[in-house]
This record gives structure tokens, sequence and C-alpha cells, in this order.
């Protein structure tokens, strides 16, 4: 059977896409690097599948989930799946599912307007976090310690913002130990922990914070293990907090980013998503080898 | 062979022939620029970030 055809779609050429790229030379894989700005697909007119595994790496969420549904629809295995990037990509979602599951979180909460924001805000009790249902790297996250301070940025969000900030995702303010964790999963496979440490309350490696080696205990890769399934599984940072009431999920990342963790936890983590796409993509070669089964037949 | 690029928003060290397709470069007066074309080579001003990026 021929190697499978591997394709990767980026925008942004960040320290990752070169580790993957870099990965992927060193087993001696056949692959492409697609450029997403410049692609263009007539659905009067779609390509063959070019590809058996698209790992696709884009720092836009919405171009991200645009590749994976078109690379998906031409019959691609795709890392990670679109569903898996629509629940990952939106934290009402994500929380969604993990409660689905009975994956514990901090306390989190919804509300779509002034008046119901603040009511949750007060039975949460303060301090408390808000953050925006999309987005990353910490970015426009609020650790507020008043009903003050609250009506002000709500205030901020009613003016300024579009449809997407007038949906209010807080949360409880967890008390860690000046730092969380991040575990990496690839299949079902979790394969490295981090420390993430920050004299800030963020303790976002985008954001400053030193990574270190986290151990894996067996409650830590049970609990992240069972996040990743929750969110649909695939090649996923699950990012944990410490409190008295035992590890809680915090956010699953779907485009993960690994530069800090490769030298900190001694694995090689761009090395593994490869071999797990060419894992992905012989199942796919053997699944459509196979010969149909017959009525009657027993597989 | 690296050669020396006028860009609009200062000078650009890079080689031609290695540069890739989403690479950040920075010019001499200090703008992140982003590689959008290779031939002929094209850059354009890097956003830091925008509201739907992350991982």
């Amino acid at each position: 059977m021929p190697q499978p055809r591997l394709g990767v779609v980026y925008d942004r050429l960040r320290p990752e896409e070169r580790m993957l790229f870099d990965a992927i030379e060193r087993q001696g894989v056949a692959a492409v690097q697609v450029y997403a700005p410049h692609q263009a697909f007539d659905f009067s007119a779609l390509p063959p599948r070019a590809f058996d595994v698209v790992i696709e790496r884009c720092v836009s969420h919405t171009r991200g989930l645009a590749f994976a549904r078109l690379h998906e629809s031409l019959g691609s295995v795709v890392i990670n799946a679109p569903h898996v990037i629509e629940t990952c990509g939106d934290k009402l979602a994500t929380n969604a599912a993990l409660a689905r599951a009975g994956v514990p979180t901090p306390r989190t909460g919804v509300a779509f307007t002034t008046e119901t924001v603040l009511e949750l805000c007060e039975s949460f009790g303060y301090p408390i976090v808000l953050k925006p249902v999309v987005g990353s790297w910490g970015r426009m996250v609020s650790r507020l310690s008043d009903r003050d301070a609250v009506e002000a940025v709500l205030e901020h969000k009613e003016v300024l913002g579009g449809p997407a900030h007038k949906v209010f995702y807080v949360q409880e303010f967890v008390h860690k130990p000046g730092r969380d964790i991040r575990a990496f999963v690839i299949g079902d496979d979790v394969v490295a922990a981090i420390y993430r440490t920050s004299d800030h309350w963020i303790t976002n490696t985008a954001r400053g914070a030193a990574a270190s080696n986290c151990p894996l205990t067996d409650e830590l890769v049970e609990l992240t293990r069972r996040a990743a399934r929750a969110v649909g599984g695939g090649v996923l940072a699950v990012d944990l907090l410490e409190s008295d009431r035992g590890l809680l999920v915090v956010e699953v990342n779907h485009t993960m980013e690994f530069r800090n963790s490769v030298a900190t936890t001694g694995v090689d983590i761009p090395g593994l998503v490869v071999r797990h796409a060419l894992r992905l993509g012989r199942e796919l070669q053997a699944g459509e080898a196979r010969p149909p089964i017959a009525v009657g037949a027993r597989a | 062979m690296r050669e020396t690029i006028v860009t609009p928003h200062g000078l650009v060290d890079i080689d031609p022939d290695t540069v890739e397709l989403g690479e950040l470069v920075v010019t001499d007066e200090g703008a992140e620029l982003e590689v959008v074309g290779l031939d002929p080579l094209r850059f354009e001003l890097a956003p830091e970030e925008e509201e739907d990026w992350g991982e």
C-alpha cells in the first residue's frame, strides 16, 4: 500500500508548523504544505481528494474550520475533524460537551442580557472571570472583583462589541497555585504535560508564563483523556486547574501550540502528531481497499 | 543567497530561495511583514492578532 498522502494546511507559519514540517522530513514522509490564503474551491467542480490526511493548522479559527469542512467533504481524514474544531473553538460548546460527559470544570454559566449575567455573577460570588466565547491566548479575559467592575465591562461590551460579545460567559475564579497544567493528547494517548507558571493570574505561555515539565499522574491522564473524548478526540491540548476540588478542566484547544513543550518535556510532540496522521491515513486506505461485504456474509 | 529587498515598510534581509509562504520577517524599520507571495516575492503587514485567532 502506498504511503498515505499528507497535507498540512496553514496560514501563519509559526514555530509549531516549522516543527511539524521538520518532523515530516525527519520521518521521510512526502507531504504538501498548503498555504490556506492562496486556495480557492468551486463547489461545481470540486477536485478529487488530494490527501488521505490533512493536518489543519490555521491560526484563524474561521479559516481552519472552513478548510476542515472542505477536506472532509472530499473524503480526507482531517486532524482535527470539523465537529471537534466547532466544539473546541467555542467555549460554550466545549463546556456543554464537558458537562454532558461529567468532566469536572470550574463553575461556569452563560447569560444573554446584562440583567441575567449580573444575577449569575451574584450567585457565583466575586471575583468572577468573564471571557469571550470565541478567543484564545487569554485575550479579553477579565477577572472582575465586584458588581461595579462587571457593570463597567458589560457596558463596554454592549457599546463596542459585535453579536458574539452579547453572549456573556462567566466562570468562577479558581484560586490556583500560580500555575495551570496543559496536557497534550494525540489520538487516545496523553503524551506529555507542562505546568505554566506566572505571577499573573492568566497563566498562558502566550502571555509570558514559564513552562516546566508536569508528571503524568493517573488522575491527570484519566481526566485529560475524558475531556478529549468529550469534545470528539483528536490532537488536542487540554488546560486544567489544580483546585481544592481536584483537577478541573478549563479549556480544550484544537490547534495546539507546543513550541515551549518539546524541550521541556523531552517528548517529540510534532513527531507523534505525524505518526498519528500516517496511522489514520493507513486506516483510511485499508478501509477503502477492503472489498464490500456481501449481504448475508459475516465480516 | 541572502538579498536585501526594499519594501514600503523598510528593508528586508532574506534568502528568496528558502523563504516560505506565511513566514514573518522584520524590516530594518521594525515592521513585521508576512510573506504572501513567492513569485514574485510579496509582503503584507502582518497583523499581530485577529479576533478569531488562537489555538
